[in-house]
């Protein structure tokens, strides 16, 4: 377990490696700050949690994993090209004409991934479906979906959840990405979300609240069992932006082209994170 | 077009969605019933100003545009004028159904201003860019739609549209157009302008656009094709008699804009060809109904044939055809 957990920082270090150096060399910037709120999460789910063949990415039995938050795509990108989906170099034509990656998931041109979005509010839907359907099938395959708290402001949302709990959906896992602010501020300012658990839970679902930089945590919430069939949901407790000084915990970090400057910072603090651990 | 500095207008060279962020400040302060609203996207959309100058006439609904357009309807119930403002991908497609049963069929003063039209937010990709937009909108009746060419030519629909009795929608760019208008004047809805009347050959375009097919028109004319210009900012309503006595003239006619070919600004022109049994040449240039892709704006421009040498590429093309 101890070496497992420190193999899956090592790898959500990479990740937000990826996400720090794609943010300085992009053209016009990136959802920097809640990338860096994912690299965790995609760490545990893409290299422990979800069953995935990168070799045969229609694999019938893979899990789903479907990124509703479609501007989290860098640390999306990042994970699979690392997990073997496509080479690690299509990040650094981030955002170039018609790039396989770029601001937004886009499925035709990116090899094993489920949907696109980036219209925020779909991909919930759009998860329930798919556990609807391998429930018909009685397959043993799963469903992940991470979702963003500015999602959880779409009515959509909640109509997915109410479905979700309805069909008693224990082969759909949603991962939110709390971080607490959407693009004008901070969520219980601009549009208040709170008491968050209590809401799920009255909507019958299997609540847990993690911290979602805590590899530890995640891996325990992932693992538990949901009683009474109830679809789980992981609320996630993430920083936004961070590891990047400047702009971490605020509403600023949520797109931006990093400078040479603070990059360099910032990586050389993952450096002697990495170092400590 | 006129390029006397001392009556040339402060707004010219802002994209259109910064022009719209400062004459709202401007009507809010002649008319207190207006508010604005938007979706966790007032800087985007530059709302900014207006939230600072009348903070209690602001309302950020949070990342819900089926509530945008729900609340702005229920504004006017207190007499109030809203102006709401998001994506034109959100506000066309997510939010239509309240656009069109709530605002449209109890013919509320809405003003759904909208950002980011066509393919100029460019590197956001299909999920993010409008080409079914006026598709939607001149569909619903009752809606006047608007796609102005530039930031003066935005305010003057802007003013013009303050006191239309139903709903209106302006379709704004995230790009900075290029300048087809520099003094601020007096906007007459519904009425071509005939930028570059040209001879024989006349390209009829709206929106970012206009200033392309402007540029288009200069290249063809070194070529020895002397193309007018037609600019229709108001889709609907549109004149239809004075678009005919204008086409009339000319023995071929294309139309150039940032949306599918399908049901936008070609498919209002080619209604009126075929109901008024003109005899020309007649060619649709756009987003030839397929989903586009993401990238710099200048490559998609070019990609799309869009620019002043794909527009010329194109028209000439068609006269070869
Ligand atoms: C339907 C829709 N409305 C608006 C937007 C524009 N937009 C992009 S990100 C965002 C909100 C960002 O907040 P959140 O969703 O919580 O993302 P995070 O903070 O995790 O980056 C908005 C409003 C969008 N992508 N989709």
């Amino acid at each position: 377990m101890e070496s497992k957990i420190k193999e899956l920082s090592k790898i959500a270090t990479l990740i937000d490696k990826d996400i720090l150096t794609t943010a300085r060399d992009c053209a016009v910037g990136i959802h920097i700050g809640g990338n860096l709120t994912l690299s965790q999460i995609m760490a545990v789910l893409f290299f422990e949690v979800a069953n995935l063949d990168p070799k045969n990415p229609h694999w019938e039995d893979r899990d789903r994993i479907i990124l509703s938050k479609g501007h989290g795509n860098v640390a999306l990108s990042s994970a699979m090209a690392r997990r073997g989906f496509f080479p690690l170099e299509e990040l650094e034509k981030f955002d170039t004409f018609n790039s396989m990656l770029s601001m937004h998931i886009d499925k035709h041109r990116m090899p094993g991934v489920e949907i696109s979005s980036g219209s925020l509010g779909h991909g919930l839907s759009v998860a329930v479906g798919a556990a609807l359907g391998a429930r018909m099938d009685k397959a043993q395959w799963q469903t992940y979906c991470i979702i963003s708290d500015g999602e959880l402001e779409e009515g959509s949302v909640w109509e997915a959840l109410m479905c979700g709990a309805n069909y008693h959906l224990d082969n759909l896992t949603v991962i939110l990405d709390r971080n607490m602010f959407t693009i004008e501020g901070p969520t219980e300012e601009t549009m208040a979300l709170e008491p968050l658990a209590e809401k799920l839970e009255a909507f019958n679902w299997f609540v847990l609240t993690v911290d979602g930089h805590n590899i530890e945590e995640l891996l325990e919430a992932f693992n538990k069992k949901s009683p009474e069939k109830k679809p789980k949901f992981i609320i996630a407790n993430t920083i936004k932006g961070r590891g990047v000084a400047s702009v971490e915990g605020k509403a600023d970090s949520h797109f931006f082209k990093i400078s040479k400057e603070d990059a360099e910072k910032a990586l050389a603090a993952l450096k002697s994170a990495d170092a400590e651990a | 077009m006129n390029d006397n500095k001392q009556t040339q207008s402060p707004l010219v060279g802002l994209p259109s969605r910064k022009a719209y962020g400062k004459v709202i400040v401007e009507l809010g302060h002649q008319n207190e019933n207006i508010v604005a609203l938007s979706a966790d996207l007032a800087g985007s959309v530059n709302l900014a100003d207006f939230a600072k100058e009348f903070p209690d006439r602001f309302i950020n609904v949070g990342v819900a545009e089926q509530d945008l357009m729900g609340i702005s309807a229920g504004l006017t119930l207190a007499g109030k004028i809203p102006y709401a403002s998001t994506y034109a991908v959100f506000a066309a497609l997510r939010a239509a159904e309240q656009v069109r049963t709530d605002i449209a069929y109890n013919n509320l003063p809405v003003r759904i201003v909208s950002s980011h039209g066509g393919i100029t937010f460019d590197v956001a990709g299909a999920t993010h860019q409008a080409l079914e937009d006026i598709a939607f909108f001149r569909t619903i009746p009752g809606m006047a739609v608007f796609s102005p060419a530039d930031a003066v030519e935005t305010a003057a629909i802007l003013r013009a549209t303050v006191d239309v009795k139903g709903p209106v929608y302006i379709r704004l760019s995230r790009v900075a157009e290029k300048t087809v208008y520099t003094e601020e004047f007096d906007y007459k809805i519904g009425q071509p302008d005939l930028l570059i009347p040209g001879e024989d050959v006349l390209m009829i375009t709206t929106g970012v656009e206009v200033g392309e097919t402007v540029d288009a028109a200069s290249l063809l004319k070194e070529r020895g094709v002397n193309a007018g210009v037609l600019n229709i900012s108001t889709i609907k309503p549109l004149d239809s008699k004075a678009v005919v006595d204008i086409l009339k003239d000319y023995k071929t006619v294309m139309t150039i804009e940032q949306h599918n070919i399908i049901n936008g600004l070609g498919s209002a022109i080619a209604e009126i060809i075929a109901e008024a049994n003109l005899n020309l040449k007649f060619y649709r240039h756009g987003i030839m109904d397929i989903f586009t892709t993401s990238g710099p704006y200048k490559d998609l421009l070019s990609y799309y044939k869009l620019d002043p040498v794909g527009i010329q590429d194109t028209l000439l093309q068609v006269l070869d055809s």
